[in-house]
């Protein structure tokens, strides 16, 4: 099994991502992460999917969303060619003692605090899946109290762009 | 043209202008605005059906005699999910359909109103697509692109969900809309590249099989696949979706493949080096195990989905496309190779594969009590009716026995249900095939269990005028599942005796009370005679029970899940591979 990044260009319209839900469980392939949001244009909106499936299952997976009507266009992004991030943001245990130890750490993963309570700090960081999973490790034995992510985010590196093709094909079906 | 007018006017305006003619379905309280500008249409006949799961196999049966899209319609809730059944029908079969629901009001939807079904998220799977419309100035555009995809590339089901106020808005109507479809765009046209590669191939092999399914005729290619056959000199197997794409009387056919294939056909594919599957998707029912189908062979597979391409079996030489016109190309590519010399030569493979045809025909067990054996009273109507008819079967024993007794020479002369097996499709069907094709004899051919799961379809055929023949194989059980607990369950009848007590129902009876001809045959001398009564009957709808026993079997099988190597031509009677070659 190996890990691969999909970006789904889709039509802004509702119901498209319980389609693509849908269509994932009933095939029987597993998300290991979803994100969606809006794409620099109103009419598209982008998903970016991580399964963990061998290379036969996924281009099964990816002919499949390619036949969902409202799936506009289909990329995998090379792990080595583009920038990955995902969002957490982390509750951890602190009282007057630990607190600066906490602060230490979240300079060093660049990350930062967004809410300071006497007995607690909220953190948000920012980064790949490693570098999260290191963050959480480091700060496990202060104490996490609670502890939410985001699907991961990915575009590829240079100046080409994805979305280019697909907003000609939107715009000349208009 | 711009107009106002309502919603449900628009949207009879819609199904007019993309050509329906023929609608069949039954209205209810949230479908009832459409119902109204209904009434007024001189264009678009509407069929009032007695279930919506006829509604729906009508349609099915009407668009795939026609070649058009069929057309269903239905009100919300019961209504609608009663169409659930023929929409995953058209689904597995790539059926063009389009089902028209009603919706409850929009401010109503999500509250559990009364008659409300999330038929839109109910059919998601079993769409190719679907819209639900809650606007009416997005009617016609909706009703465009539902005909649209359904009829165009690989060939499905689309169902539009309507709220009742869209309806019941006034908007403005003008033709044709603008589709807003950035996402779909089906490939029609094959590679050159692989074309020419498959045509290298087809030269090359010793024993290459045309491998056909239903996606030849959905493109029309019958013709196209005769020249290829004949120039080439390869053998072909025509699966259930294909009977009668290519003629059964021809010398290189061998037959349905498959679980009850010939052992010709069957044979063919698990020896051949070279499949060239053409629009068809290497279904379990077609392979068997799939890791011992065919193991010598390397795969050339052409169809227009891509998502079928090595979904179950590794294509050598991938070809998406349009099936007419990847055979119109591999006419072009194999003329060329012959051109330069390149011809293949299969003397060796035809002596093997005549040895299958003579030493394993098809043949059945006849009884020596006088009653009456169910493949005799099909190869007789075949013989008496002959191959313009158009023959419809529900799915079971029957269905297995219209497939490989009747003799197929023309491509659509056989709608069955495929892929999904669903029991009740022959009655509806074949009333929705007759109406697409008024000219044309139309003949169900039914088991007793079938039959009466949409019977009261026969009540729509003899208001409307719809003179469909049905032949009820009655065995009084549900047959091929008998079949199997005979076979795979030790004898053990369990719960597959319709007819505990006999005459329950009475077929020649229900047959009159629907306004229908009913004839009864339980004696192999009264076959023809009684096939020849039903023939001379036009102006009403027929049925003949025709009694058969109860122990006939349907051979060849390869039992679920075991190797095509294994497959028996008769009880425990396996076929000498070695001894044809």
């Amino acid at each position: 099994m190996s890990r691969h990044t999909l970006s789904v260009l889709v039509e802004n319209k509702p119901g498209v991502l319980a389609r693509v839900a849908a269509l994932f469980s009933r095939r029987g392939f597993n998300i290991d992460s979803l994100a969606v949001g809006p794409t620099e244009h109103d009419d598209i909106s982008r998903m970016t999917i991580v399964v963990n499936v061998e290379d036969l299952p996924l281009e099964q997976v990816t002919k499949q969303l390619n036949k969902l009507v409202n799936v506009i266009k289909i990329v995998e992004l090379d792990n080595s060619q583009s920038v990955q991030r995902e969002l957490m943001l982390i509750k951890v245990r602190t009282d007057s003692e630990s607190r600066s130890h906490v602060l230490e750490l979240v300079n060093l993963f660049r990350a930062r605090c967004v809410d300071v309570a006497t007995d607690a700090v909220t953190i948000e960081v920012t980064g790949t899946t490693d570098k999260l999973e290191a963050f959480v490790r480091v700060l496990e034995p202060y104490g996490i109290k609670e502890l939410v992510q985001s699907g991961m985010v990915a575009i590829g590196r240079g100046a080409r762009s994805i979305t280019d093709r697909s907003l000609r094909a939107l715009d000349r079906s208009a | 043209m711009t107009e106002k007018m309502t919603g449900a006017q628009a949207l009879v305006r819609a199904l007019e202008q993309v050509g329906v003619d023929t609608v069949f379905g039954i209205p209810g309280g949230a479908i009832l605005p459409a119902y109204d500008p209904l009434y007024d249409s001189t264009k678009v006949r509407h069929v009032l059906v007695r279930h919506e799961q006829g509604a729906g196999h009508a349609a099915e049966g009407y668009a795939q005699a026609t070649g058009k899209v069929g057309v269903c319609m239905a009100t919300s809730g019961p209504g609608a999910t009663n169409l659930v059944t023929p929409i995953a029908d058209a689904y597995m079969d790539s059926v063009p359909i389009v089902a028209i629901t009603g919706q409850v009001a929009t401010p109503l939807i999500g509250t559990d109103a009364f008659q409300e079904a999330d038929i839109s998220g109910i059919t998601m799977p079993i769409t190719k697509h679907n819209f639900l419309v809650t606007k009416a100035e997005d009617i016609p555009r909706t009703i465009a692109e539902a005909f649209h995809i359904a009829g165009t590339g690989r060939p499905g089901p689309v169902l539009v969900d309507i709220a009742k106020d869209a309806l019941q808005a006034t908007t403005t109507f003008s033709w044709p809309p603008v589709m807003q479809l950035p996402g779909y765009r089906p490939v029609t046209r094959p590679h050159s590249k692989q074309i020419r590669e498959a045509a290298r191939l087809m030269m090359e092999a010793k024993r290459p099989v045309f491998y056909v399914g239903g996606g030849v005729h959905k493109a029309r290619a019958s013709a196209e696949l005769l020249e290829l056959a004949e120039l080439t000199g390869i053998p072909v197997v025509t699966t259930l979706m294909a009977r009668g794409t290519f003629p059964d009387s021809h010398p290189q056919h061998m037959g349905m493949p498959g679980m009850h294939g010939s052992v010709a056909a069957v044979g063919a594919l698990q020896r051949s080096d070279l499949l060239i599957a053409l629009g068809t998707r290497f279904d379990d029912r077609v392979t068997g195990e799939l890791s011992s189908f065919a193991p010598n062979a390397k795969v050339i597979h052409a169809d227009i989905d891509p998502a079928e391409i090595s979904k179950n079996r590794h294509a050598d030489v991938p070809i998406v496309g349009d099936c007419r016109e990847v055979i119109g190309d591999l006419i072009t590519a194999v003329r060329n190779e012959q051109a330069e010399g390149r011809k293949g030569d299969y003397t060796a493979w035809w002596r093997v594969l005549n040895g299958y045809k003579e030493t394993y025909p098809l043949g059945y067990e006849e009884f020596d009590d006088g009653s009456l054996a169910p493949q005799y009273v099909i190869e007789r109507l075949s013989a008496l009716v002959g191959p313009d008819a158009i023959y419809v079967a529900g799915v079971g024993q029957h269905q297995m026995w219209a497939a490989q007794f009747i003799k197929y020479e023309k491509p659509g002369t056989f709608i069955n249900s495929g892929g999904a097996g669903t029991m009740g499709f022959a009655v509806p069907a074949a009333m929705g095939a007759k109406m697409g094709r008024p000219d044309t004899v139309v003949w169900a051919i039914d088991g007793d269990g079938c039959f009466q799961m949409t019977n009261q379809e026969l009540a729509t055929c003899a208001i409307e005028g719809v003179p469909i023949k049905v032949a009820v194989i009655n065995n009084g059980n549900l047959g091929m599942v008998r079949q199997w607990q005979t076979l795979f369950y030790d004898e053990r009848y369990s719960n597959t005796d319709l007819q505990q007590v006999k005459r329950i129902p009475d077929f020649v009876k229900l047959a009159e009370a629907y306004g229908c001809v009913g004839l009864r045959c339980e004696r192999p001398e009264d076959v023809d005679e009684t096939i020849r009564k039903a023939m001379e009957i036009n102006d009403v709808p027929v049925v003949v029970d025709f009694v058969v026993h109860k122990d006939a079997m349907v051979w060849p099988m390869v039992a679920a899940g075991t190797s095509n190597d294994d497959i028996k031509y008769a009880r425990d009677m396996a076929p000498n591979w070695e001894g044809g070659e």
